[in-house]
């Protein structure tokens, strides 16, 4: 059974936010309805968004690691604000697995919004009713758009390439690769929500080079070396010579 | 949590009400087994449960300023099968309903015999539709409870405590007010009334205190480095993702002061339990009804203050994302 889903890779993630801009601009000018904005252009600004990136210091100076993390909603396989929705407004896909809110539907009774451990819903202010992302389910499908841009928008936006789409239960498909070459993982595995999103970890290309390594331990002048070394900042003939 | 005060409302009303039906009931099924005198029907048992209509309606009312868009609340009774809120939406009505059925059967009399049981137990159409109703009541406080009980990660809900409160809370509320009711008309009920009334309050102290207790001792599963799934312990958040705030910092937190939010717990220890124990021993040697309406009053504005403290006091694990608030 497929399951769509975003794999983002905290190891190039550079928190530039263009995913945040992305979807709201894609998900504000679409049918659904606009994601209201209070305060936008003044002090304390605030509205409705699917995606955030929030930012994480990892470890005490000087030893630390600027995470960037960005936060949606996570198409769990077991998601909990489905069955405790009064109306069945929030529902799980069967063909890709996408959660989802029927906003005609939808009571606003908030609910589903304490029933998510993620904080991935976020209620309209303006609409009355909880919203959260729709992995851009208008634009995956629409067969108008060229077939590379059938992917969310916060995907194609994404300038170091750290949101991959994709199907996360086909063991061949590009995400199911980097989750298991790239030690994907879950966030808050503790519920069993399984959540389908994959964060991919930071990860740093160490080689260890012992010292042995770097002097040869059988190099055949040691052997016909009659004097000592020369100390390393004395002058050798190979400094004053030009053979 | 943010608590709401439509939904504190909602609980502590809906409480009342089933807390008072369920008070009239007993004394009248013990009325019928002749342990207590019987009353006059419309005017103690009638309007006694048109008044916890009353209190369940103006829960019904509290409720729907909870909803974004209360035109569709229709809606909310379609998921039954898994959702306890669409429960309580069809046990509420179904209760509010039947309460007002019993009401109407004893103020128009419309209550005929339906059988005799050993020749002296007489059992009426009331009786029956009252046992129904203590069913309906039963279910109802289940369904509120278990509203908060069963999201497993708010780990201070999560328990069969958070039922048990809610229905003993509910009860000792009820019956408060079935006693202000029977000192008003004067009842020989007063003295019953008045006993259950402390009796449901001490029982419910115990089963209120531990939760608390239990609280205290919640080791919480998930931590910030679940959250993000990196394995350090010292994690730091440097930005939220907004700049003024967003639902996630508006719904998930009480936003009061520490010093508030824990005096809250012992002046609703107080307001609850203590002081209308002590206003009701008190009425019960003096006779006085102002103490008697008084303990209710009292025990009213310490559930409000109750149900303030459940709310607040539940920490979503959302708000690991969240920091610095």
């Amino acid at each position: 059974m497929t399951q769509l889903a975003l794999v983002i890779d905290l190891n190039v993630c550079v928190g530039c936010h263009a995913c945040v801009t992305s979807c709201k601009e894609w998900n504000t000018s679409g049918t659904a309805g606009f994601m209201s904005d209070y305060n936008p252009y003044e002090k304390d600004p605030t509205g409705t968004f699917f995606n955030r990136v929030q930012t994480f210091e990892v470890g005490e100076y000087p030893n630390t690691q600027t995470v960037h993390f960005p936060k949606s909603c996570l198409h769990c396989e077991e998601p909990p604000c489905v069955p405790v929705c009064p109306t069945g407004a929030s529902y799980k896909r069967e063909e890709d697995g996408i959660v989802l809110v029927d906003y005609d539907k939808c009571i606003g009774c908030k609910y589903c919004s304490w029933a998510c451990p993620y904080g991935a819903r976020e209620i309209d202010e303006n609409q009355k009713v909880m919203k959260k992302c729709t992995l851009c389910v208008d634009r995956i499908y629409d067969e108008t758009l060229a077939e590379e841009e059938r992917k969310p928008a916060c995907v194609l936006a994404c300038p170091t390439s750290a949101r991959l789409f994709g199907d996360v239960n086909d063991p061949d498909s590009h995400v199911s690769v980097q989750i298991r070459e790239n030690g994907g993982y879950q966030l808050m595995p503790e519920w069993g929500t399984k959540p389908a999103n994959h964060y991919l970890p930071r990860r740093k290309a160490n080689i260890s080079i012992h010292k042995d390594e770097l002097t040869r331990v059988d190099n055949p002048l040691n052997k016909e070396r009659q004097l000592p070394m020369p100390d390393e900042d004395e002058q050798t003939l190979d400094d004053i010579m030009s053979w | 949590m943010h608590p709401a005060f439509s939904v504190i409302f909602l609980t502590t009303l809906i409480g009342v009400g089933q807390g008072l039906f369920l008070a009239l009931y007993t004394g009248q099924l013990y009325s019928v087994i002749k342990v207590l005198p019987v009353q006059d029907s419309a005017s103690f048992y009638g309007y006694g449960s048109l008044l916890s209509v009353i209190f369940l309606i103006a829960g019904l009312v509290a409720s729907v300023f909870h909803l974004g868009r209360p035109e569709r609340a229709w809606r909310s009774a379609a998921r039954w099968k898994t959702s306890w809120l669409s429960r309580e939406v069809i046990a509420l009505p179904a209760f509010i309903g039947t309460t007002f059925i019993y009401s109407m059967i004893h103020i128009y009399g419309w209550n005929p015999v339906l059988f005799i049981i050993n020749e002296s137990f007489i059992i009426d159409l009331s009786l029956v539709v009252g046992a129904v109703n203590t069913l309906l009541a039963f279910i109802l406080f289940i369904c509120t409870g278990m509203i908060y009980a069963c999201i497993k990660f708010l780990q201070e809900w999560a328990t069969p405590l958070t039922v048990v409160n809610y229905t003993l809370l509910g009860m000792a509320s009820g019956f408060a007010l079935s006693t202000v009711f029977a000192a008003y008309v004067s009842s020989e009920l007063v003295n019953f009334y008045a006993a259950w009334t402390i009796f449901l309050t001490l029982f419910a102290f115990i089963t209120r205190s531990a939760s608390l207790i239990r609280n205290t001792k919640i080791k919480y599963k998930s931590n910030l480095s679940t959250a993000i799934g990196i394995r350090h312990t010292s994690i730091k958040q440097k930005a939220q993702g907004a700049m003024g705030g967003s639902f996630n910092t508006r719904e998930y937190f009480h936003g009061a002061k520490p010093i508030f939010f824990k005096s809250i717990k012992w002046v609703f220890l107080m307001l609850v339990f203590i002081v209308p124990t002590l206003l009701l021993s008190g009425a019960l040697a003096t006779d006085m009804f102002a103490l008697f309406a008084s303990a209710f009053v009292v025990q009213y504005i310490g559930l409000i203050a109750e149900r303030w403290f459940f709310f607040a006091q539940a920490n979503h694990p959302q708000n690991l994302y969240y920091q610095t608030i």
